[in-house]
């Protein structure tokens, strides 16, 4: 009820206020009229109600603050007197709401990301009931795996298709890349393949028609799909499913079933898929070939850990059963040994999530780094603005307002600044991420991540507002208020003597700043140079000129015996190209992510190594030196003795001494792949294999003429040399169109498809950097404005001084001595703080320690210049005060 | 525990002032406190006025303007029925205060 009435009585503010002068004025009346009535004259009278009455002014605001206890009628009036700044000082909080604005703005935008890649569900009924089966501790490196996420073999999933008692239901899926639209105008879409129970399970319903249910499961060939909503919209023109709607996939024309929600979007985080199609069994599935992953919806009552005491009684006996054939016993002894478990799966899987995690955790750290500078730089400013307003607050405090209030008027202005900050931010927050996916773009794969300010994002943005506001806030206002109304008043804007500790609380707030810049300079340099260490990295081979394509002739119907000599004409013919330097094929293509490896045993040790089957060209295609022994030649065949040539790494792990050329190498049994021996014929120099970031691996090489005949498949990969890539590429295209009709192509630039294997060290050392630069730009504005403070408060000061004979040089060395003072205390804090904060960053760095102790010296060596560069000019004005002016305003 | 601060003990004599004049000015109030304690309490204006406007603003008093036997216009005051209970849990409150005060004096 008093609430309300308060509120009521909000409107009739100036009446009220018209009647506690009136009842007040009759009570001095009153007063008056007593004190006459005992005889003492008019005058007097008057006076002594006065005396005892004090000032009437300040007794009215008494009465009328008692309204302010409670709160609303004050309030209304401070907000307004906070939005005051925007008219009085519009250049200031401009400033000030663009700097919170691109602080918040940055550190949203990450969050954003974060959130997007690893917090938020998929959008699927009851997400958190989701669980994925995985073998504990993954499959480590038995037969061939998919992509990181498939733990599944055919026969395994079948297996456990028929035992599944903690869950209400299992599917199997794997992503994969297929083709659409009709042949010569077909496009690389990703597709997925799905069980039966897939869209049941999770409880995703058709957007349009229906969508895969057990039924579909039927013969190998794909002829029923389901489409996403962008792939409908976007290829199909978002036209009503039929019975009679059809697509080609693959090459077949297939029946479109429906189309799936618009918000659904698959199982990988990050990647979008267009098509989905059912899974098959073929009729002998292959048992080392791990391909699907698979996942639940666990039963009412069934907890993970439940779930994983289940799974982990029935892999015993799973594992025995689906056991592959033609392995070593020792090899097969791994296999047996798997244990399944439950994970959690709601948020799905991601490859994102594995590979910028930790980027984009250090990333909101920085951003988080940027925006505590850009805080201390305000509260500089702030209190700088508040020492101009001594005065104004200390009438105020003399004219009776409580500190209270005057705290809270202060704070509303900061509120003000950061909700309009924090506002902009979180509005320039999704542009922002959305730039920052793109940058992660390459030329072959896009990114496709839902970037939705949902209620994380915009509770992370209101707390980085809330906290912004009580960090440049709270201290000017606290400092203000506490000043002595006395004091102030006397000595107005300047006083000869600064307030030692108000000069404290600015060295503070400068030191904060260096120690902050100094960590973020630290960061931004190694990340930089981590990435120039990686561009730098000679990975032994030629990759400029060189494209590489991936060529399968399965639709051309040829017996698997004759796909060796079809493969060594095609060779041969884009060789014969014009334009063409040279050309190679190989089984797998260097710094392409994939590994290919066999067991072998070399001289009494045992051991693995990589293996690649090339074709005699490739060493020169990619300018590899031969060091010793022999190149391969064309009469090298399944026909002939078995040959291999091994690169330095190889020699260093399995043949440290004596000559390598004529020893024997052993290769171990796998399906498809009979146990061989091969002699060394040459050796060839060391070369980066997976990825630019690793140590060179031993290395294989073998005649692809002397390939397994029963590993032989319809795919190969070519790599050809040129001056021009692109016009090398299309004379490639055309020649296969003419003499190869129906085969399937897929080009892409080895140089290009290197530098994007870096896209994430290059955003973070971007990033970084420009994160780096800001800061040693705000240090720059903070540190000026702080000198320049300190000389506005010391003014007569230094006059007094130069009036008594000091030099200007001194003076000069003074205010540097100021500055360098403050240079040398944050740089101290921010390299302590700096090693323990680039501790973390270690696996992100390519070829130096984070602890690096020229990177630490550069960073502290750039602080400096910042710092006295910023210091000079306000430290020259100073030596130039006129000390008779100066003396003159005391 | 008894609420006993200083305001506490302030709004008591308003509160009883008004419940035993039935209806009086701030002016009165104070003079009434100062005649019938003997001078040993002594309100101020400045601790008189917010109160009665606190206790305005609360419904414990309601207030209306008329003229006093020596022709003044003036605020007078009288106890609402929130204030009446006000008043009966604040000397229920003050005797508390005192008991527990005097066995603090008595203690050697």
């Amino acid at each position: 009820m008093a609430l309300w009435r308060r509120i009521l009585s909000l409107g009739r503010r100036a009446r009220m206020e018209r009647e506690i002068e009136a009842e007040l004025r009759e009570h001095r009346a009153m007063c008056v009229d007593d004190n006459m009535a005992r005889g003492m004259s008019r005058e007097e009278a008057e006076r002594h109600a006065r005396v005892r009455f004090g000032s009437p002014a300040a007794m009215r605001e008494r009465v009328a603050a008692e309204d302010a206890a409670l709160g609303i009628e004050s309030w209304w009036l401070d907000v307004r007197g906070a939005l005051r700044i925007f008219r009085k000082s519009p250049g200031f909080a401009l400033v000030v709401v663009a700097t919170l604005a691109l602080g918040i703005g940055a550190n949203t935008a990450i969050f954003e990301l974060l959130d997007a890649v690893q917090l938020r569900a998929l959008p699927i009924a009851r997400p958190d009931e989701l669980a994925e089966i995985r073998v504990a501790g993954g499959i480590r490196g038995f037969g061939i795996s998919d992509s990181r996420f498939s733990d599944f073999t055919v026969p395994m999933w079948l297996e456990l298709k028929e035992h599944h008692d903690p869950f209400t239901g299992i599917f199997a899926w794997r992503g994969s890349v297929d083709e659409v639209g009709r042949a010569g105008q077909s496009r690389r879409v990703n597709g997925l393949e799905v069980s039966g129970g897939f869209f049941n399970v999770l409880g995703v319903a058709p957007f349009q028609g229906r969508l895969i249910e057990p039924q579909d499961e039927t013969g190998c060939s794909i002829s029923r799909v389901v489409v996403s909503y962008p792939f409908w919209k976007s290829e199909m023109s978002g036209e009503p499913i039929t019975a009679n709607t059809t697509l080609v996939v693959d090459g077949n024309a297939v029946q479109v079933l429906g189309v799936t929600p618009p918000s659904f979007f698959g199982m990988v985080v990050g990647n979008r898929f267009d098509v989905a199609y059912p899974t098959c069994t073929p009729p002998q599935p292959r048992a080392e070939s791990f391909v699907y992953t698979v996942m639940g919806r666990l039963k009412p009552g069934w907890s993970l850990q439940k779930a994983t005491e289940y799974l982990n009684a029935l892999s015993p006996a799973l594992f025995e059963k689906t056991a592959p054939t033609g392995y070593s016993s020792s090899a097969l002894k791994t296999y047996k040994g798997y244990r399944l478990a439950a994970y959690p799966a709601g948020a799905g899987v991601s490859y994102l999530r594995d590979q910028y995690d930790s980027s984009l955790e250090i990333l909101l750290a920085i951003t988080g780094l940027v925006l505590l500078i850009a805080c201390a730089n305000l509260a500089s400013l702030m209190l700088a603005r508040a020492s101009v307003r001594r005065r104004e607050v200390a009438i105020r405090l003399s004219l009776g307002a409580s500190r209270g209030r005057l705290l809270r008027q202060i704070l509303l202005e900061s509120a003000a600044l950061a909700l309009c900050g924090g506002a902009l931010g979180a509005a320039l927050a999704q542009p922002l991420s959305r730039a920052l996916v793109h940058s992660l773009d390459t030329s072959q794969s896009t990114i496709h991540l839902t970037i939705v300010a949902d209620w994380r994002v915009l509770l992370f943005a209101a707390a980085a507002g809330i906290a912004t506001c009580l960090i440049f806030g709270m201290l000017p206002a606290l400092r203000s208020t506490q000043a002595e109304p006395l004091i102030s008043l006397k000595t107005g804007e300047r006083g000869v003597a600064g307030n030692r500790e108000r000069f404290l609380a600015h060295r503070a707030m400068v030191m904060t700043q260096i120690a902050v810049s100094m960590v973020l300079l630290v960061g931004a340099l190694l990340f930089v140079q981590g990435y120039r260490n990686l561009l730098a990295v000679n990975p032994g081979m030629r990759e400029k000129g060189i494209t590489v394509g991936f060529l399968n002739f399965s639709d051309m119907k040829i017996d698997q015996q004759h796909w060796a000599a079809l493969k060594r004409h095609v060779v041969d013919d884009v060789r014969a190209l014009p334009g063409i330097e040279n050309a190679a094929a190989t089984t797998d293509v260097p710094l392409s992510g994939a590994t290919w490896g066999h067991q072998v045993q070399v001289g009494g040790h045992d051991g693995g190594s990589r293996f690649t089957y090339v074709s005699p060209t490739f060493f020169a295609t990619l300018g590899i030196p031969l060091v010793s022994g022999r190149n391969f030649t064309e009469r090298d065949t399944n026909d002939t003795p078995l040959l291999v040539i091994v690169n330095q790494a190889f020699l260093r792990k399995y043949l440290p001494t004596g000559s390598a050329l004529g020893q024997r190498v052993h290769v171990l049994p796998e399906p498809q792949y009979p146990e061989r021996w091969y002699e060394i014929v040459g050796t060839v120099a060391d070369t980066k294999y997976e990825s630019l970031r690793e140590q060179d691996p031993p290395q294989a090489y073998v005649p692809i003429d002397q390939f397994p005949e029963t590993a032989q498949g319809p795919g190969m990969a070519v790599m050809f040399a040129s001056g021009d890539p692109a016009a090398a590429e299309q004379s490639v295209r055309r020649m296969l169109g003419a003499k190869y009709p129906g085969t399937d192509t897929f080009f892409y630039n080895f140089e290009q498809s290197i530098l994007d294997n870096l896209v994430g060290e290059r955003m973070m050392a971007q990033l970084s950097a420009f994160f780096g630069v800001l800061a040693g730009l705000l240090v720059v504005v903070g540190l000026h404005g702080v000198l320049s403070y300190f000389l506005a408060r010391r003014r007569s000061e230094i006059g007094i001084r130069l009036a008594l004979g000091a030099s200007r040089g001194r003076v000069v060395a003074a205010m540097l001595r100021n500055a360098c003072a403050m240079l040398a205390g944050g740089l101290a804090a921010g390299t302590v703080v700096a090693l323990f904060a680039t501790r973390g960053a270690g696996t992100l760095l390519f070829g130096l320690k984070p602890w690096d102790p020229a990177i630490f010296a550069m960073a502290a060596a750039l602080l400096a210049v910042v710092t006295i560069v910023a210091s000079l000019i306000p430290s020259v004005r100073a030596a130039h005060v006129n000390p008779i002016e100066s003396l003159r305003a005391e | 525990m008894a609420k006993n601060d200083l305001q506490g003990a302030l709004d008591l004599l308003i509160l009883k002032t008004l419940s035993q004049l039935d209806s009086m000015h701030g002016y009165g109030i104070l003079m009434h406190i100062r005649r019938v304690s003997d001078e040993l309490l002594i309100v101020e204006e400045g601790s008189l006025y917010p109160a009665l406007h606190r206790m305005e603003q609360n419904g414990w008093v309601r207030a209306t303007w008329a003229v006093t036997d020596y022709g003044r216009n003036a605020k007078w005051y009288s106890l609402t029925r929130a204030g009446k209970e006000q008043l009966a849990s604040r000397e229920k409150n003050w005797a508390q205060v005192v008991k527990g005060v005097a066995a603090i004096l008595r203690f050697a």
